[in-house]
């Protein structure tokens, strides 16, 4: 069953994801993200720690964990993932959908090489006639992703973290999935070097016609790399929209004033700083209403009782779309 | 675009009781004279020179594997040089007797990107910023009040003391982390990556708050970071380091600003 070509590859509509908390207790996670990815797309999803960006990724993957509940729906090409059994799952995981990593030591086989590892894929989804074909064919994706003959024949300890990341994205795209999913790394990795991975999988992503969803907590190196930007704070969007227009004009207090802390380069060492009031609340402590009310410089009573409605572009009492 | 000038930061003076032990003329608070290191036979620092003066701060600028924490941890004398000198006060760290360097110490703190190496987790946090003080000789009511006055300084409030790491939020956690660093009075904080590890919306605080320790006490910074506008708020002087070696150094407005190796012109136009 395949959805129209009208239809979004990806829609995710009123997602609610549960988790079990301390002492019986239920977290609730994701407070009704809706999200729409088309082919040939990208959208990155964009949240510091406690969005909730990752979950909803985890929920894209069907890989939520144990005990967690999921409501609302994520439709795949027309079909409902959230009603999907492990068998049915079978045949979209790595081969439709598939994910990239953002920890390519752990992610990949130490012991085995580079190009045995990209063959895997291509080899249990039976995707080549045989092992012949699919070195080929491994030997073509690598290249295609910058490593050469020698690098695909290394063991990944043999590689730099850059060039394992690339192994990671040749092995991503080898069953050549509808749809890409990227956990971008939080921890301190060079800024060129994630440039260098965005690029390529930007590239890719026009070139296969591939939906590519990107995890992200950094909000400057992402918004000039993706078609689409959804801004995400304690489980729900907050602002949805083109890039650039975002960018431009950043309409819900969240994204400006996530925007307006980061420090200008070329704006002088005595340039004002904004920085937020307060910190990012965790799962336990978010209240009913927006969760972004505590620190919002334009929050009214009304804010922290009752939560906005998410209209397609913003979820926000006090600025309308 | 004008304002990052060192000369619109006037030094201030030097006012604060723990540093009266020091007696050079403090021309140079922390000076490097062709500092290399190599572990294992192979190189990871090579030739190395700068000077910081008093009240002035360092940007380390390089990707991973570049060398900057291996430089961190030689100017914190942490481990000795294979090649050349680390000079606190204009004299060699690594060769001066080991009573005076531990006086020394004290003035010569670290701020680490994850708050944890510096905060146990089993402790109170008021145990973890007194912790360097239990070496200086200080009664327990002036090292009590000085956890206090610390701890009021990186905008926390003194019963934070009582309380345990996991019980902080991630940049409250590098609040106590920097307060931990503050209580010796130091005149040089080295800051490995103090940002990354916490949320966007939270670094700036961070950012502010090492600003103004910059601006009201006078403290020197040697900030290693990739996050480039963060070493242009933060300080006077910018090193890159590429493969151990420095391609280019000069003032951070002038490196950032008008880059003259490819290098840093490559590093700054990933940032566009």
């Amino acid at each position: 069953m395949t959805a129209g070509p009208d239809a979004p590859l990806l829609d995710v509509s009123d997602l609610h994801v549960r988790l079990p908390g301390r002492g019986g207790a239920s977290l609730h996670a994701l407070r009704g993200v809706d999200l729409r990815l088309a082919r040939g797309e990208s959208l990155a999803l964009v949240g510091e720690s406690g969005s909730g960006k990752t979950l909803t990724a985890l929920a894209v993957m069907g890989l939520l964990p144990d005990g967690a509940e999921a409501g609302g729906r994520i439709a795949f090409d027309g079909r409902d993932l959230l009603a999907l059994d492990e068998d049915g799952w079978r045949g979209l995981r790595g081969r439709r959908i598939a994910m990239v990593f953002q920890e390519p030591l752990t992610a990949l086989n130490p012991l085995q090489r580079v190009l045995s590892q990209v063959m895997e894929p291509l080899l249990i989804h039976r995707l080549m006639p045989d092992r012949a074909a699919a070195r080929e064919r491994a030997t073509s994706l690598l290249a295609r992703v910058g490593l050469d003959d020698r690098q695909a024949r290394a063991h990944p300890h043999q590689l730099s973290g850059g060039q394992r990341q690339r192994a990671l994205i040749a092995m991503a795209i080898a069953a050549e999935p509808d749809l890409l999913i990227a956990d971008e790394p939080t921890t301190a990795l060079d800024a060129r070097l994630r440039v260098q991975m965005l690029d390529l999988l930007r590239e890719l992503v026009a070139e296969r016609g591939m939906g590519l969803l990107l995890i992200s907590h950094d909000l400057a190196l992402t918004a000039r790399r993706v078609d689409r930007l959804a801004i995400l704070y304690g489980g729900r969007v907050m602002e949805e929209g083109a890039a650039a227009g975002l960018l431009e004009h950043p309409r819900h207090p969240y994204t400006q004033a996530l925007w307006a802390a980061r420090p200008r380069l070329g704006a002088g060492r005595d340039q004002p700083l904004h920085p937020l009031k307060g910190n990012v609340p965790a799962l336990a402590q978010l209240g009913d209403g927006c969760p972004f009310a505590p620190r919002c410089p334009l929050a009214t009573t009304r804010c922290a009782a009752e939560p906005p409605r998410f209209d397609g572009r913003l979820a926000c009492w006090e600025v309308s779309s | 675009m004008s304002a990052a000038q060192p000369s619109s930061f006037p030094t201030p003076p030097a006012s604060s009781p723990a540093t009266s032990t020091a007696t050079s003329t403090p021309t140079s608070l922390l000076r490097v004279e062709g500092l290399g290191q190599r572990y294992a036979g192979r190189t990871v620092l090579r030739d190395i020179d700068f000077t910081l003066s008093p009240g002035e701060s360092l940007g380390v600028i390089g990707e991973s594997g570049a060398g900057k924490s291996t430089l961190a941890r030689l100017v914190m004398a942490l481990e000795r040089p294979r090649f050349g000198r680390v000079l606190w006060d204009g004299r060699d760290v690594n060769a001066m007797p080991t009573r005076e360097r531990r006086a020394l110490r004290p003035r010569v703190q670290m701020v680490f990107q994850d708050p944890y190496g510096s905060l146990d987790p089993r402790w109170r946090v008021g145990r973890s910023v007194m912790e360097p003080l239990l070496a200086l000789s200080m009664s327990e009511l002036q090292r009590r009040e000085r956890v206090a006055e610390v701890l009021a300084a990186v905008g926390l409030e003194p019963d934070a003391a009582l309380r345990f790491p996991h019980q902080f939020s991630g940049g409250q956690r590098q609040r106590l982390a920097i307060a931990r660093a503050l209580s010796t009075r130091p005149r040089l904080i080295v800051a490995d990556e103090p940002l990354s590890a916490l949320d966007v919306s939270v670094q700036a605080q961070i950012l502010a708050l090492l600003r103004e320790l910059q601006r009201r006490d006078g403290i020197s910074l040697v900030v290693v970071s990739h996050d480039l506008p963060a070493v242009e708020v933060l300080c006077d002087r910018a090193l890159v380091l590429r493969g151990g070696e420095a391609v280019e150094q000069g003032p951070a407005a002038r490196v950032l600003g008008d880059p003259q190796h490819p290098y840093t012109q490559d590093l700054l136009a990933a940032l566009a």
